[in-house]
């Protein structure tokens, strides 16, 4: 666990160190991903290679940065003359101020046709005014996974956390009974802001975000927003989360969850898998141990139960890359990969049919809560664009710690709406 | 000047290079020769970056692109708004202050001692002097599992003695003291570095002859020793003040700013509202916030206190 870190930072240097060494092919396409999960990097390495042996005179790179590190380093990395051809991608406002810069690469002719295997609104996120700029790979929710054996422990059922007070119910409960109700990586701040934002999606649905993104209502200082903020105050008073939760990063808090160390977290799908990888043993809690529930629903809110927030992710690329990295993505998106990684439970595919591939029954619920969902909320830090995003995350972990209350930090989200850059 | 008046007699009309005295002739020429490529150095990579850096500051702008939204002191204001400014600069003051209050003592206290020759001076320098030598991230990742509240040794020792360890990067409260306590740990051995060198440069007649009229030891130090350090003590305060203000790489693979902004310094401000966010318009009017603070102390230390040498 200690070690985790630095294992990680030699590991991504050696890799860059390797890539800039390596003699280059008639075409390289160089691909950049934050994908922290070893066994299906091997899955990507294979599938570069299959095409590779297809494709002559093609090499495909594989380079990775950490998440946090990615996303601050991109800007910079997509102005640089030696920016990478392929890389990942949350759409939302991020997306969009990469397309308004002109970073990208339209892709719309190249993927004609093609394009009508994806499923339509995974593809929309990556599309803008009928133009298609990069290929969605996966969706994903957010929820409650739980430790199966600290829930008995507890007494706590998890099926029957439906409502936000059952959910503050069980974090008492817990508490009683010895048990570190909630881990969370606070030092990211992204993983404190899916509370804000959840509670946001469930009290004022599709029409509040709407509205605020319009500024009405008192646009994101409005009186959704601010609830939203006092009913996660209600959640940090409970204290629920793990001693120096605000000193977590997200893989060490995903880590922690893996040793079987707090009961639930509020997760990404994709933590379902990544807990194995990460916990200390790197076998973590298996398909026995670890359950899920819907983030629960919020009387009188105005948001579906079915309502879902997470994320559309998705590979770009961009300016002036060659063809090839096109061809590869479609190739790397295709039913046989989609399937694959389906039924290795790393993804909730995008690719029409390949959904058969999923195996598992979690995944399979996953897909199917997607596919009921008719408003699928994408990540505010994303959504919102890198600027007032980080604003959301930075209020959201305030109100964690206990310095912003919660009116000030839906303020302070307007006013950076507002100062727009 | 020694050179013979003959050759100096002869050439002068002809040699830029005279050597009986340095003409406007001689001057200009060096000037011509050695003036530019320092110039132009330093104007495409100091003067250059900080008008940029001051043009861009009236920008709205993402970094995508040209700047085109003129929007003049908003930035300014937009950062004088900002609590977690405040917040760095009230951090770079503590790191100053604990700078110039405890490490720098710490540092003559123990250059004191250890300008001596005794068996193992030379072997306790090295070790003080380790820290210095060791790169700032590698300090801060080192530090961080020692903070660490589950796993780190200051975790251990407190369950030694029974407590539930804290977590002192996660809390708001604690999250500043514990990285001045590295700040500290890192540079005093510097600063007693630069002491000792100048103990062992010194006149040791002086101390000698304030022996022979009586003086005690700690009359010797505060009258003798002390006031020959001077000098020392002056470029020691310097690089404290002005490492202080530039101090960013120790705190990011610590705190990277948190909880809550509570360890930003101006440096770690910067990048993580004007970088990360690509704000570079406001990144910018934070920098040029900070150059103006370093020059206007740069100057006015140099003029008060330097002056003489």
């Amino acid at each position: 666990m200690v070690m985790r870190l630095p294992e990680k930072l030699v590991l991504a240097a050696a890799a860059w160190l390797l890539a800039l060494g390596a003699a280059t092919a008639d075409t390289t396409v160089k691909w950049l991903h934050i994908e922290a999960n070893p066994a299906q990097v091997k899955i990507w390495e294979e599938v570069a290679r299959a095409y590779e042996a297809v494709h002559p005179g093609v090499r495909i790179e594989m380079h990775f940065l950490e998440n946090e590190a990615y996303k601050a380093k991109l800007p910079t990395i997509l102005q640089s003359r030696d920016r990478p051809n392929i890389i990942y991608s949350w759409a939302g406002g991020v997306l969009k101020a990469q397309i308004e810069a002109g970073v990208l690469e339209d892709i719309t002719d190249q993927v004609k046709g093609y394009g009508d295997t994806i499923a339509p609104a995974a593809l929309a996120a990556f599309s803008r005014d009928g133009r298609v700029y990069g290929l969605p790979i996966a969706l994903s929710q957010v929820g409650f996974l739980y430790n199966r054996d600290l829930m008995t422990k507890a007494n706590v059922d998890a099926a029957a956390i439906k409502t936000w007070d059952d959910l503050l119910a069980a974090v008492r409960a817990l508490k009683a009974a010895g048990v570190t109700p909630i881990v969370v990586g606070g030092a990211d701040k992204w993983p404190l802001h899916f509370y804000w934002t959840h509670l946001a999606v469930r009290i004022g649905g599709k029409a509040a975000f709407d509205a605020a993104l319009r500024g009405d209502n008192g646009g994101f200082a409005g009186e959704t927003f601010q609830k939203s903020g006092e009913l996660f105050k209600q959640l940090v008073d409970l204290q629920p989360f793990q001693n120096g939760f605000l000193g977590f990063k997200n893989p060490q808090a995903v880590g922690y969850f893996g040793d079987g160390k707090a009961a639930m977290s509020l997760a990404i799908t994709t933590t379902y898998h990544l807990q194995r990888a990460l916990a200390a043993d790197k076998v973590g809690l298996g398909d026995d141990k670890i359950g899920w529930f819907d983030f629960p629903v919020v009387p009188g809110g105005k948001g579906e139960p079915t309502d879902t927030l997470g994320g559309i992710t998705g590979w770009l690329v961009t300016k002036g890359s060659p063809k090839e990295a096109v061809a590869f993505l479609k190739f790397f998106i295709s039913r046989d990969v989609q399937t694959r990684l389906a039924a290795g439970n790393f993804l909730i595919p995008v690719v029409k049919g390949a959904e058969a591939g999923l195996n598992n029954s979690f995944m399979k619920q996953i897909a199917d809560n997607l596919s009921k969902s008719r408003y699928h909320q994408n990540f505010y830090d994303q959504s919102l664009g890198p600027s007032v995003g980080r604003v959301v995350n930075d209020v959201t972990a305030e109100i964690a710690g206990g310095s912003m209350s919660p009116q000030d930090a839906a303020k302070a989200i307007e006013a950076a709406w507002k100062q727009g850059n | 000047m020694a050179s013979s008046p003959s050759l100096g007699f002869v050439e002068s009309s002809l040699s830029p290079i005279s050597l009986r005295r340095p003409s406007w002739d001689g001057r200009f020429t060096v000037l011509i020769l050695f003036l530019p490529p320092a110039l132009m150095l330093f104007t495409l990579f100091v003067v250059l970056p900080i008008g940029e850096a001051a043009w861009y500051s009236a920008f709205n702008w993402n970094g995508f692109g040209k700047p085109t939204n003129w929007i003049g002191l908003d930035n300014y204001r937009f950062v004088l708004e900002t609590r977690a400014f405040w917040l760095a600069l009230r951090n770079n003051a503590l790191i100053i202050a604990v700078s110039l209050l405890i490490q720098l003592p710490l540092a003559l206290a123990l250059a004191l001692l250890l300008a001596e020759r005794f068996r193992a001076a030379v072997a306790l320098r090295m070790l003080f002097f380790l820290p210095y030598i060791l790169a700032e991230i590698a300090t801060g990742l080192i530090f961080s599992f020692v903070y660490d509240g589950d796993y780190g040794l200051v975790a251990s020792i407190w369950r030694a003695f029974g407590a539930e360890a804290p977590h002192l990067l996660a809390s708001t409260d604690t999250a500043m003291l514990a990285v001045l306590i590295v700040i500290v740990w890192k540079y005093f051995g510097f600063h007693m570095m630069l002491y000792i060198a100048a103990l062992q440069g010194m006149d040791k007649n002086l101390i000698e002859a304030a022996q022979i009229d009586g003086a005690t030891r700690p009359q010797v130090l505060r009258h003798v020793v002390i006031p020959t350090l001077y000098p020392t003590i002056r470029l020691s305060v310097f690089f404290a003040v002005v490492g202080s203000l530039q101090l960013f790489d120790l705190v990011m693979p610590l705190t990277r700013g948190g909880p809550a902004d509570s360890s930003n310094t101006m440096v770690s401000f910067l990048y993580n509202n004007g970088i990360s966010r690509m704000r570079v318009g406001y990144g910018s009017a934070i920098g040029v916030i900070l150059f103006v603070i370093c020059v206007t102390f740069a100057f006015t230390y140099k003029r008060w206190f330097v002056r003489d040498e």
